[in-house]
């Protein structure tokens, strides 16, 4: 809502400065957005009018004016404007006269004549010129010819305005109107209020004769007010009523459309002007659309109408579409004659919803679907009609139709008593507001006293009040016109509560602080994604990751449905980063991933788990005292083992086995992890297919945990400690050469097997291909360490398990022994 | 014999000050003192002297053997602590070398903030609450007071999944969540972060984004309450000198309702680009319960009432960290991420 300082000056009588007012009304719940202040002073500028043109005898495309500027002898402007005629009132800029962007006015010779000025375009009189009317948008701009000569041009446009514009919440919508505006400034500051008095008509009357109104839905109209101006002429506004528009951001169009504007910048009621003679049988009919009707609107557009809009109809067919726009068929021309006004009351949500469903959002449309004063609906007929009147724009025809057929039921809903409890107040405030003050308050709002006891008071609020309907809304209103910053601070006095993170939440904590403390860097990704990403990845239909949440109205198809997986995030993620040559990447991201999982048929919401990815590509560059060091599947593996050690799994508990038809994945390089044998998680390199399609030309590994399936009792509390030993431990060296296709962890696994409960570990320390050994085989060689809880072992000892183990190694998997 | 000693003496003495080096001193030792050396050659030599003058020759033998010795022991110490030294000073290394780091990861500014929010109220005794991002239409905006086709929604354009199922475009949904499931047990203490969805995309928008939530019921929690909780909020995340500043505002499931701005961060209140040149930051929205509200969670706002409040995260990061671009929370550039 823009409010011009001038028109509000008018309405309540102000002792501050913009800025104080503006400050005021913020930090009392209407607040000013930002105030417009005029571009430049403007000085020097006069009505002039042209008394004579002649030619310029120099140049063709010049002419020579005779100017009257009420200084007595006439000024001679030179100008190549196109469209000055003789007769016509102008701007005229005066030698020291200074324009919009700085320009300075002298006189100046023009092809030999001495031009004593310039006439000025509404461009150069800083005019807006998308809010001015079309037909001064180009030349020279033309006064009305009422305007006197040798008025300040400044005053007679108002250049010297300023604006505040209001950033006005949903509750407030009584404040799109200039006179609630001006109540609202007063409550605030006290200023008394002048607002115009109204010439109220009378109902039926000859206007009753000439045209009829049914309401065939009362729950979406509550009232129609329909009057009737005859011997229409239409014209261009008076200059004064044109300024209040162009301030209020709406651009004068004629006498009638402005009036209908002006009112419902005045009051916040939109209202709407039929041509009467182009409505079939005069009538006007308030129904909801039948299928298959249609209305070309006032911007040209074809529009589609379904049962679900109410329209105004005629006898025959809608003529506007109610509370949105009207119909380019009856719309107000140069041909009028004869206007049928109409004022009335929709329902909001059902304005709200013809708004949507035509994406057509009006000036009219955004304050119907706020649902308006019901009383003041004839009282805006009957102020546009004395407008018109006031400026010659036509004949009022007496009386007029109020169709109000649940007038009763209305005006007792409005008239809704609300109790308020003086305690109460204090209560939730946390303050000590005496009654007194609070009655202050109340009475500057205009909130009428209908009981008063000792505890409290029965109120009645102003009927433009609409969103006051309870004892918290008044309490509301005592709170921002107290001030928020004369309210206390304190802290809540009940029981101590003891802040701390579930169970669950406690797992995503470690695991986000161990995955950084292992040097891996968090992300965090859109949680919708292309579907085609699931096609790069190869996923097969019917596969769960193909269950995908799909969101109906997507912002593009890259956003189109909610992941299944965090892998295409972090390949995104990868991609962008090796695009800006950061090419050696470890990322991490903790989030969800959705399924439908039966949903919408067979479940009210899908179903959201959380999930651990991770991808890591390129290397550890070396450096002058390591080597570099790649980021590859044994790295990762090498992170997902550090971080189950972490959460308290043991060795025993977590294993890997080899997969090899996992989609999107490498089929030589994918395991499953799996604790005490059931899948949480994958890890694996990705599928060299899929980066192709990523146009990615390095290998990435990556990793899944499903963290629901991650024990959370485990971060709770960690296995007891086990005892450290005095007695010394026995390392042994074992080097063994076994056929490639054996897997190392099958050896560890028969190693451990036959060693007995004093074999403390088993680590490989070294793998060896090559020529020293046989092809297609490799050399293992492990350091085993025994140690007992009750002695020193001795040689032989260690010696005769270590045979054992040997014999087993050379009889089950054929291993030979290295020396 | 007395000559003898004497010449031996001077002898010792004068090779011992050319000595340089332990193995030096060492074959003095031998040559002289050693089982065959020249000094207990003499000693042996005792046997033929005169009776009476034994014990004068052995005194005098034994006072040259001692004060051998002696020297002998300080020129070892010295010549050691040369040898340290030399050694010491060959072992030096390049200290302006570059350190052997382990390497050092990241946390996201986002969940970085989100922590540090979960960490402050805690402390002020609030559990954490979470609740689905799919959600369904009753509980995002029904069960907040904002009804079908209520202006408010336009407030917050959705991604809808059906007519009755949306990602949820704020945290609020699980305080209608948490009330359905406490009620009418006090006091509810909670607040909830977690991801939000809004069908905006532009330079200060991001159609996702991470807001948290706060809500106290209780019985007697009051407005000043609220001014309590969100300055000592304040002063925690931003500073202890912080002022906060209520402004009055609206939405359907507070009331009275309020802005709530933070001094600025960066001016100090003086007035700057960031701030507008008004000294204050807005950075969450707050709020007495609406009592509808309390209603439909199950409570009797006659004998308990409610705060609530909530924050965008990405302002509060941007703040925090200087970020002047929404987007780069969003890009996971390697360049940015590298900077927390």
């Amino acid at each position: 809502m823009l409010v011009s300082w001038k028109w509000l000056n008018e309405l309540v009588a102000l002792q501050k400065t913009p800025e104080e007012l503006a400050e005021l009304m913020t930090m009392s719940g209407v607040a000013v957005e930002g105030i417009t202040y005029p571009e430049i002073e403007l000085k020097n500028l006069k009505v002039g009018l042209i008394a004579e043109i002649t030619d310029h005898p120099q140049a063709d495309k010049l002419v020579i004016c005779q100017l009257d500027v009420g200084e007595g002898e006439k000024k001679v402007i030179v100008t190549g404007a196109r469209n000055v005629r003789e007769g016509q009132k102008v701007p005229v800029a005066l030698p020291g006269a200074v324009l919009t962007g700085g320009k300075k006015i002298e006189s100046a010779e023009l092809r030999g004549i001495l031009s004593e000025g310039m006439l000025c375009s509404a461009n150069e009189l800083g005019l807006d010129v998308d809010k001015i009317p079309a037909e001064q948008k180009d030349g020279i701009y033309l006064f009305p010819a009422e305007v006197a000569i040798g008025t300040d041009v400044v005053q007679v446009l108002k250049l010297d305005d300023l604006i505040l514009e209001l950033e006005l919440t949903p509750n407030r919508a009584d404040c799109l109107g200039m006179w609630n505006v001006a109540r609202e400034v007063a409550a605030l500051t006290g200023g008394e209020i002048h607002l115009p008095e109204i010439n109220s008509s009378e109902e039926g009357g000859l206007c009753a004769d000439l045209t009829k109104v049914e309401i065939a839905n009362q729950e979406l109209c509550s009232r129609y007010v329909a009057r009737i101006i005859k011997d229409i002429k239409i014209a261009p506004s008076p200059l004064w009523l044109q300024q209040r528009l162009i301030a209020a951001g709406v651009r004068p169009i004629n006498n009638v459309v402005d009036v209908t504007n002006y009112v419902m910048m005045e009051m916040g009621q939109p209202l709407h002007a039929f041509d009467y003679d182009l409505l079939q049988e005069n009538r006007i009919v308030v129904r909801r659309a039948e299928e298959g009707e249609e209305l070309v609107t006032l911007d040209g557009q074809l529009r589609k109408l379904n049962p679900e809009m109410l329209v105004i109809a005629d006898a025959a067919k809608p003529v506007a579409i109610a509370g949105v726009m009207g119909g380019l068929e009856t719309e107000v021309t140069e041909q009028t004659k004869t206007i049928l006004l109409e004022a009335a009351a929709f329902n909001g949500p059902s304005i709200r919803r013809t708004s949507h469903a035509l994406g057509l959002r009006s000036e009219a449309s955004l304050r119907f679907e706020k649902t308006l004063e019901v009383e003041q609906v004839r009282l805006a007929a009957d102020r546009t009609v004395q407008l018109l009147t006031q400026i010659g724009a036509g004949v009022a025809v007496e009386g007029c139709i109020d169709c109000y057929p649940l007038q009763q039921q209305q005006q007792q809903r409005e008239k809704q008593a609300i109790s308020l409890r003086i305690k109460r107040v204090n209560q939730i405030l946390g303050t000590t507001i005496s009654a007194f003050t609070m009655e202050m308050i109340l009475k500057a709002l205009q909130i009428t006293f209908l009981e008063k006891n000792r505890d409290g008071w029965l109120l009645l609020p102003p009927s433009y009040r609409r969103d006051l309907e309870s004892e918290i809304d008044l309490i509301e209103e005592i709170a921002r016109l107290y001030d928020y910053e004369r309210i206390p601070t304190t802290l809540p006095e009940g029981v101590t509560t003891q802040g701390m993170r579930t169970t669950e939440q406690k797992l995503r904590y470690q695991l986000r602080k161990r995955m950084v403390g292992q040097g891996l860097v968090e992300v965090i990704n859109y949680s919708f994604i292309n579907r085609a990403q699931l096609d790069f990845l190869g996923i097969p239909d019917g596969a769960p990751l193909r269950d995908t949440v799909v969101i109906k109205n997507p912002l593009s198809e890259e956003q189109g449905v909610m992941r299944t997986s965090l892998l295409p995030g972090l390949l995104d993620t990868v991609k962008r980063n090796i695009n800006k040559h950061n090419k050696n990447l470890k990322f991490f991201e903790l989030g969800k991933v959705y399924f439908a999982e039966g949903f919408p048929e067979q479940s009210k919401l899908p179903v959201e788990k959380w999930a651990l990815g991770v991808v890591a590509t390129g290397k550890r560059e070396k450096s002058w005292a390591y080597g570099a060091e790649e980021y590859d599947f044994f790295y990762l593996k090498g992170v997902v083992e550090n971080l189950l050690t972490g959460l308290g799994y043991t060795e025993n508990e977590y294993t890997f086995a080899a997969v090899r038809d996992l989609p999107g994945l490498h089929p030589g390089r994918t395991a499953s992890i799996q604790i005490k044998g059931k899948e949480v998680g994958v890890l694996g390199e990705v599928h060299p297919l899929v980066l192709e399609k990523y146009g990615i030309d390095q290998r990435i590994t990556m990793v899944n945990l499903e963290v629901e399936k991650l024990a959370t009792e485990k971060i709770m509390k960690k296995g007891l400690v086990v005892p450290i030993t005095k007695f010394p431990a026995v390392a042994r060296d074992l080097a063994i050469i076994v056929p490639e296709e054996v897997k190392t962890a099958d050896v560890t696994a028969l190693i451990k097997e036959q060693g007995n409960e004093w074999l403390k570990e088993v680590r490989l320390f070294d793998l060896y291909r090559g020529q020293q050994i046989k092809e297609n085989s490799k050399s293992l060689a492990f350091s085993l360490t025994w140690q007992a809880p009750d002695k020193t072992l001795t040689d032989e000892e260690v010696n005769v398990l270590h045979q054992k183990i040997e014999a087993a190694l050379q009889g089950k998997i054929g291993a030979g022994l290295r020396r | 014999m007395r000559e003898q000693l004497r010449l031996l003496k001077e002898k010792a003495e004068n090779e011992l000050k050319q000595c340089q080096l332990l193995d030096d001193l060492n074959e003095i030792r031998v040559k002289y003192m050693g089982k065959k050396g020249e000094l207990t050659r003499i000693l042996r030599g005792m046997g033929q002297l005169a009776a009476e003058e034994r014990p004068v020759m052995g005194q005098l033998a034994n006072e040259i053997r001692d004060s051998l010795e002696s020297r002998l022991g300080q020129l070892t110490e010295k010549i050691k602590g040369k040898e340290l030294e030399r050694r010491l000073l060959a072992e030096s290394i390049d200290i302006t070398l570059p350190g052997i780091r382990p390497e050092m990861g990241r946390q996201h500014p986002l969940s970085l903030v989100i922590e540090e929010i979960e960490e402050i109220f805690m402390g002020m005794g609030f559990t954490i609450e979470e609740g689905p991002e799919i959600e369904l239409d009753h509980y995002n905006f029904e069960a907040l007071n904002i009804p079908k086709d209520h202006p408010a929604r336009d407030m917050q354009d959705s991604f809808y999944l059906t007519p009755e199922v949306l990602l949820r475009t704020h945290t609020s949904p699980v305080q209608a969540r948490t009330m359905e499931k406490t009620h009418p047990h006090v006091p509810v203490k909670i607040i909830v972060p977690g991801k939000v969805y809004r069908r905006d995309d532009d330079a200060t928008h991001s159609p996702m984004f991470h807001q948290v939530e706060g809500l106290v019921i209780d019985h007697q929690i009051r407005f000043s309450d609220l001014k309590g909780i969100l300055l000592s909020f304040a002063r925690q995340m931003f500073g202890a000198d912080q002022k906060i500043r209520l402004r009055p505002s609206f939405f359907p499931f507070t009331e009275p309702s309020a802005e709530v701005d933070i001094s600025c961060v960066i001016c100090k209140g003086a007035g700057c680009r960031t701030c507008g040149q008004t000294g204050w930051l807005e950075i969450l929205g707050a709020g007495m319960v609406h009592p509808r509200v309390l209603e439909m969670g199950g409570y009797n706002p006659e004998e308990v009432t409610g705060l609530a409040f909530g924050m965008g995260v990405e302002r509060v990061a941007m703040l925090k960290y200087g970020i002047d671009d929404l987007r780069m929370l969003f890009e996971n550039d390697m360049r940015f991420l590298r900077q927390f």
